[in-house]
């Protein structure tokens, strides 16, 4: 799918990059803490996430994300969104909540980024 | 080995507002060198771990960035307070950040061992009551 595709399915609002739109997205992860992010992220994604503060925006910008959904409805302050906008990043808001969100997203085919786990589900390494 | 280049950035506690700033401008410079795809994305990703750490959890310190021909060199130094117990401390979910950096959605204890996980070579020494210094290679080409 391409961004645009993720706007329609979540009905969400553009705030930045309204000219990459047709950029296409393969996989999202979804995360209020950074630390997990920078962590287990390392490919080009879309991150899902409900915290606005600058920290999320670098965050993109170490790990080379390119398209940010907040969700919620929430909108990050004009500076945060400019430093969003110098990086070419592309920044979306959905009313819908992170679960709903990333429903949406799965149904649709999108997939979450693949985490190396290094233990089984009997929690043995 | 010849240098490339050399910079120096403090970092001072608590600063959260300008936190990272250092890692920014690290990666713009090592992108103007022609460094990039996963070596810069490596470097980058350690470069702001280890300065959030100076900024939650030292008195102050300093970060360097080396460029030699063959790798790429972190190194971030501060005043303390050092760390008690190093293994405990490069444990994955080990933390003692404060509800601040939590609140900012650090703190997960993830830090050390993405380091480690980034870096070609990583070292770390503590003394407490001195401070903490890390060194970290990234190898080019
Ligand atoms: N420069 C430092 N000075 C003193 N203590 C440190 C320093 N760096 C790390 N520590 C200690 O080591 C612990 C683990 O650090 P690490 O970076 O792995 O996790 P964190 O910073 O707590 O959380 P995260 O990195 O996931 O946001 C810290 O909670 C802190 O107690
Ligand atoms: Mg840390």
């Amino acid at each position: 799918m391409t961004i645009q595709d993720m706007v329609r399915v979540l009905n969400a609002r553009v705030l930045i990059g309204e000219e990459k739109l047709d950029m296409p997205v393969y996989t999202a992860c979804c995360s209020d803490l950074m630390s997990d992010v920078l962590a287990f992220v390392d490919e080009k994604t879309v991150l899902i996430t409900g915290l606005t503060n600058p920290h999320v925006v670098r965050t993109s910008e170490m790990l080379d994300l390119k398209c940010l959904v907040f969700v919620r409805g929430k909108v990050p302050s004009e500076e945060i969104l400019d430093s969003a906008e110098e990086q070419g990043l592309v920044v979306i808001t959905t009313k819908a909540t992170a679960f709903t969100a990333c429903g949406l997203l799965y149904a649709e085919g999108l997939r979450g980024v693949p985490v190396p786990l290094e233990w089984d589900m009997e929690g043995k390494k | 080995m010849t240098e490339l280049i050399r910079s120096s950035y403090p970092v001072e506690t608590a600063d959260y507002a300008s936190a990272g700033s250092a890692s920014a401008d690290i990666k713009r410079k090592l992108k103007q060198l022609g460094i990039t795809g996963d070596v810069l994305r490596r470097v980058s990703v350690a470069s702001y771990e280890v300065e959030l750490n100076l900024v939650i959890h030292s008195l102050g310190g300093e970060l360097t960035l080396s460029v030699f021909p063959e790798y790429v060199q972190l190194v971030s130094a501060d005043r303390g307070p050092g760390i008690p117990d190093l293994s405990l401390a490069m444990r994955e979910g080990w933390s003692t950040a404060n509800d601040e950096a939590r609140s900012l959605g650090f703190g997960a204890g993830m830090g050390l061992p993405n380091m480690k996980r980034n870096a070609d070579d990583f070292d770390i020494q503590s003394e407490v009551g001195v401070g903490t210094t890390i060194t970290m290679k990234f190898k080019l080409a």
